[in-house]
């Protein structure tokens, strides 16, 4: 059950989010979940196309005992980020424009975490939770 | 795949009902379109309809906010209208806030709201 798209150009980035939205709804998510969902596989996404050039996104379906939720995996093969702590605090954008980034989908999402290797690419795993 | 989004003439002021989901291109397009349009036709108020929307990422939120500074440079004032409760939590949760832009529930409100504004 599990899907990915591939992040190549903007258009990618609106296939992301509408299979994350579609996953979202199938899975009972409310609108409001489903708004977070989908906001969070864009910034996600967008981050992949403005930093990485390309990657992919990676929607599953997760259980964990009678919790159901889903996950979203952000992969990249790109530059990495050199400054992990520095890319998490609200307002840091090397991108000179948004600023919302990665904080914001961490507080979009349950559960966040990340890994980053200079040279090497990030990997980005959030969960959402059926409440 | 890009199309562009209507943009309605009423008395002094332009309406805009965004209809569906808007991917970068289209936001970008629809930007310069309405300061096109607000040069065009002397328009002083604007007002975008967001009911039909039911996400803004941090992008679209970035294009809004400019084309309202714009709009704004230009002589317009620009009311937004009919955000959801699920975009509301999701723009202010993601760090979002578009303090300075004036807003209204529902286009009716909005349009009363700009009449009232541009003092007519």
């Amino acid at each position: 059950m599990d899907s990915s798209v591939k992040i190549i150009n903007e258009w990618d980035i609106v296939a992301a989010r509408q299979l994350g939205r579609n996953v979202a709804k199938e899975l009972g998510f409310g609108t409001v979940d489903q708004a977070r969902i989908t906001t969070a596989i864009s910034e996600l996404a967008r981050n992949i196309y403005l930093y990485a050039g390309q990657g992919e996104i990676t929607i599953e379906k997760v259980e964990n005992g009678a919790k159901k939720g889903m996950t979203i995996i952000s992969r990249d093969q790109g530059p990495g980020i050199p400054d992990l702590r520095k890319v998490m605090e609200d307002g840091f954008s090397t991108s000179g424009g948004l600023g919302a980034g990665l904080p914001g989908v961490k507080r979009l999402m349950d559960e966040f975490s990340i890994e980053s290797e200079p040279g090497k690419g990030t990997l980005i795993q959030s969960v959402k939770w059926l409440r | 795949m890009n199309m562009r989004i209507p943009i309605l003439k009423l008395h002094d002021c332009l309406l805009i009902s965004i209809q569906w989901e808007l991917d970068d291109q289209t936001a970008l397009q629809f930007q310069e379109d309405l300061l096109h349009k607000i040069h065009e036709t002397s328009a002083r108020g604007v007002v975008i309809d967001f009911t039909s929307i039911d996400f803004i990422d941090s992008f679209i939120a970035k294009v809004l906010g400019d084309v309202i500074s714009m709009s704004k440079l230009m002589g317009a004032k620009v009311v937004i209208t009919g955000i959801q409760p699920a975009v509301a939590i999701t723009l202010i949760e993601l760090g979002i806030r578009l303090e300075e832009v004036m807003t209204a529930l529902d286009l009716e409100k909005g349009l009363e709201k700009l009449q009232r504004e541009l003092g007519d």
